[in-house]
Formats: C-alpha cells, sequence, structure tokens
C-alpha cells in the first residue's frame, strides 16, 4: 500500500500540528472542578477536564501533577487553555509553564473572588478563546507530525495473536517517516523485561528501561497482599483465555514490531531525542496511561482490545482496534478498526496493518472516533503516594 | 484454509483456540505462524475461543511456551488435548 505523506492538522505556536482542536478549561486542583465544568459548561466549544488532585502533594509526586496539567495543555490537539486553580501560585506555575508553546492561555485563583466571580471572569476568556479557535483551519502537515501513543487493555489471548502485531506492523511502516511512537505500561512487561530491554537502540536505553521496571516491580513486590490475581491478569483477561502475567506480558510487547526503542521517558515526560520508538513509565490502567502519554504531547492514540475496553480520552483520540470476533460482534460502536479476519486467515497482518493506518488516518483529519461520539473523556492523573 | 488453533512459535507447547470453541474429541487443524506450517491435535476438553490447548502431555513443574518463551509453570499435570488455563497453570512471578 502507498502510504500518505501527510493528514490535514491544526499547526501550533510552537511548529507542533494538532489532530484536534480543542479549547480546554483546566482545573489546577479537585476543589476547582465546580469552576471548571461551570465554564464549560457556559461556554460552547470548551472541555473541562476535571479531576481528584492537586493539594498537598510535593516531591516527585508534585513534580508529576505538574508535568502532567502543564503536558496535557501544550498538547498540540489543545487550541487554547483557561487554568482554573484555588490558589494564584501554582495556577501561575501551569499558566506559565503553557505559555511556552505560545498558545492563548489565561490563570484565574478562586481565592478572594469566589467561584461565581471567578466563573464570570473565565467564562469571559473562554468565550474569546473559542470563538478565536473555531477559526482555525486544517491544513495539510507532514506525517512526522503525527505523535502515536500505544497502549492495549482489557486484553486475551487475540491481542497477542493479532490486534496487539497489527499495531506492531503499523510501527514498522511509520517509523521511517519520521513519526514519534510511544509504548508504556511498565507492570505489564513483567515476564518479557529482559526481551523488552534488550530493544533498547543504546546500552543506556536498555540499563534505564531495566532500572525503572525493577523499581516498578518492587513497589509492586512491597504493596502486594497475595500474588495480584485478579488484578494481573485481570477478570476479563482471565475470561479471554490469558492465564500469567508472562503470557499478558508476550502479548502486549507485540505492539512495538521489530522497533527498537532510543530513550525510556518519566510519566508524562515530552520525547526530545527526535522521532522513533519511546517506552514510558506508565501504570497498565488505561485511563491513567493514555492520560500521561497525551501529556507527553502525542497527539493520536491507537488502542487494541480483545474483550473490549472502552477507554476515551478528553484531547487524544483514542483508536480502537480488535482481533476478537465475539468483541467485534457485540460491542461495535466501540471498533474503529476490525481486524478479526486474521484470525480465520482471511487477512494477513500486513493487510491489517494498512488498515490501520487508513483508520489512523481518517481520525487525524477530524474523523471521530468510536470514544470520542459516545462522550469518552476520562481524564486520570498518576499519583504517585499520599499527600503531605 | 480453515484453522481451529493458531500456535506462535514452533518451540511453543500449546495452541490457542481461534474458532467460538472447540468439542471433546473434534479433530483440529493448526496453524504454526513462526514458519507457516501446519500441524492437527485431537482435543479431550471443549475449549472456548482464545483459550490455550496443550499440544504435548505435560507434568507438573514443566514451563509453558508460548510466543517462544516461558509463560509459566504446571501446577497440575496436563494431557496432550486438554485446556491449559489457571487451574493447571500459574505464574512464575510475584
Amino acid at each position: 500500500m502507498e502510504i500518505s505523506k501527510s493528514f490535514l492538522g491544526y499547526k501550533r505556536e510552537n511548529g507542533r500540528a494538532g489532530t484536534r482542536n480543542h479549547v480546554i478549561i483546566l482545573p489546577v486542583d479537585d476543589i476547582s472542578n465546580a469552576c471548571a465544568e461551570a465554564v464549560a459548561n457556559n461556554i460552547k466549544g470548551t472541555i473541562a477536564l476535571p479531576h481528584s488532585y492537586g493539594r498537598l502533594q510535593f516531591g516527585a509526586d508534585l513534580d508529576l501533577h505538574f508535568r502532567t496539567m502543564i503536558g496535557t495543555g501544550s498538547n498540540p490537539n489543545v487550541a487554547a487553555v483557561i487554568v482554573i486553580g484555588i490558589e494564584p501560585k501554582w495556577t501561575k506555575k501551569i499558566v506559565d509553564g503553557i505559555a511556552k508553546t505560545g498558545k492563548p492561555v489565561e490563570g484565574f485563583h478562586i481565592e478572594r473572588t469566589g467561584d461565581i466571580g471567578t466563573v464570570m471572569k473565565a467564562s469571559k476568556k473562554a468565550q474569546e478563546f473559542s470563538q478565536w479557535a473555531s477559526e482555525k483551519q486544517r491544513e495539510e502537515c507532514p506525517m512526522s507530525d503525527l505523535w502515536i501513543s500505544v497502549k492495549c487493555g482489557e486484553s486475551d489471548t487475540t491481542s497477542g495473536l493479532a490486534s496487539n502485531p497489527t499495531v506492531g506492523n503499523l510501527m514498522e511502516k511509520l517509523e521511517p517517516l519520521g513519526v514519534h511512537l510511544c509504548f508504556g505500561e511498565t507492570s505489564e512487561l513483567t515476564g518479557a523485561e529482559n526481551v523488552c530491554a534488550a530493544r533498547g537502540a543504546t546500552k543506556e536505553a536498555s540499563e534505564k528501561f531495566m532500572k525503572t521496571w525493577n523499581d516498578y516491580n518492587d513497589f509492586i513486590l512491597k504493596e502486594a497482599t497475595n500474588d495480584l490475581s485478579e488484578s494481573q491478569p485481570t477478570a476479563g483477561n482471565i475470561a479471554g483465555g490469558l492465564t500469567t502475567i508472562e503470557e499478558k506480558a508476550f502479548g502486549n510487547f507485540q505492539k512495538i514490531g521489530n522497533l527498537k526503542f532510543i530513550d525510556v521517558l518519566e510519566p508524562a515526560e515530552e520525547p526530545a531525542k527526535g522521532p522513533g520508538l519511546y517506552f514510558m513509565d506508565t501504570s497498565s490502567a488505561a485511563a491513567e496511561c493514555i492520560t500521561l502519554q497525551a501529556a507527553g504531547g502525542f497527539n493520536i492514540h491507537l488502542f487494541p482490545t480483545g474483550q473490549g475496553n472502552i477507554v476515551g480520552n478528553p484531547i487524544e483520540p483514542v483508536v480502537k482496534l480488535t482481533a476478537n470476533p465475539l468483541t467485534a460482534k457485540s460491542m461495535s460502536e466501540h471498533v474503529d478498526c476490525d481486524v478479526s479476519k486474521i484470525l480465520s486467515r482471511e487477512m494477513n497482518l500486513s493487510e491489517a496493518g494498512d488498515k490501520l493506518i487508513e483508520t489512523t488516518l481518517r481520525v487525524a483529519n477530524g474523523r471521530l472516533t468510536c470514544a470520542e461520539a459516545l462522550g469518552h473523556k476520562e481524564f486520570v492523573m498518576t499519583k504517585l503516594y499520599r499527600s503531605a | 484454509m480453515a484453522t481451529d488453533i493458531i500456535i506462535h512459535d514452533k518451540k511453543d507447547n500449546v495452541g490457542v483456540v481461534v474458532i467460538e470453541k472447540i468439542t471433546p474429541k473434534q479433530d483440529c487443524k493448526c496453524w504454526i505462524m513462526e514458519n507457516d506450517s501446519s500441524a492437527s491435535i485431537q482435543s479431550i476438553d471443549e475449549i472456548p475461543l482464545g483459550h490455550k490447548i496443550a499440544m504435548v502431555d505435560l507434568k507438573e513443574g514443566d514451563t509453558i511456551l508460548k510466543y517462544g518463551h516461558d509463560i509459566g509453570k504446571v501446577v497440575k499435570a496436563i494431557k496432550k488435548g486438554e485446556h491449559v488455563h489457571i487451574h493447571n497453570v500459574k505464574t512464575k512471578k510475584w
């Protein structure tokens, strides 16, 4: 198949390009959700991203909070941002971080004003941003403006047999075009950790991966009360035929095809070593992982599922594919790309990869994903430990 | 062309059912992806889509190989053609 050299995206001030054109209302902390949601309710064409955290966090956990907030606002799928927090200092820190992209951003703090006054002031600015963003047009962008993240969920053995290798096939075909790619799910590489480490493009990348995996595994061993049964693999994984974490890990690992990763990213860290494949240290929970990848700057997500995970994200479109014929039939409203014919051998892996590239490009050009059409916008911050 | 069971790697001692289910004493056609070869096996158990079948007799302590890699240990002897899952295989991790 001749692969398109371009897609239609929104060019941003910092040279990146978006597949979406969102105006977001970003609360700094849990208690500012009500204000943010009120503004988004007032002003059409905006979306609030409520979440549960942002108070009394400290150390690496606080750093991650800021990185996720600033990264989300900086994502090229976002045209403009309203930041609302209880206090001025942390609100300003996030505004200043996002402002480095050159996009319109303005912050409001609630103390000494109250919800009603803040909603009024923020709504006026949000209206201005929404109308400004509505005039942005899609333009031709090179494929290298695509930053593709991947994560699988509610996996079963059909994931490892077919839908994950389909993503791997896409990666092998798109990597030469200069796209950025990202996989994560640290805990779900358990059993395949040595095979994965060997895919580091450099000794440093391999060692960094092993250190990341070891840290995560030590944490899991410390906190686990039993053998993690019912968590890894999940009840859904087991119903789908997956027996052990090792089996799940080797299936998961099929998503990167034959590629090597050039660096290991902290959660929500933006890649800085140019195009190619990156590993990001993430939870294996779908919404947490995608939220971190979106905050790292990825602008379209590929999500293979076996038993039928339905996750979406408010700013990064989530393209779902499945090779499980029962899922494709019984949950068709969630499936953007059906590759179940691989199992009946009516479709080969390369044909499936081509079909996924075509679907990905249609979504990059503006077609709503199933998750977007169904209103899925799970924004879930990762918290590393208890607050002070 | 019709395939009932797919095996990832020629070293694997389990295969995955890719039709809605196989029934006891069914003569199943297997396809080995790695080298595009064929095999056959008769089932003992009913096994649903996505679940695994033992391609050889396995005894307690044996290693299950899938993708050509170690995915766990046998905790209860398994006969060729039987269902392989959490009742007879456990992780070596955690």
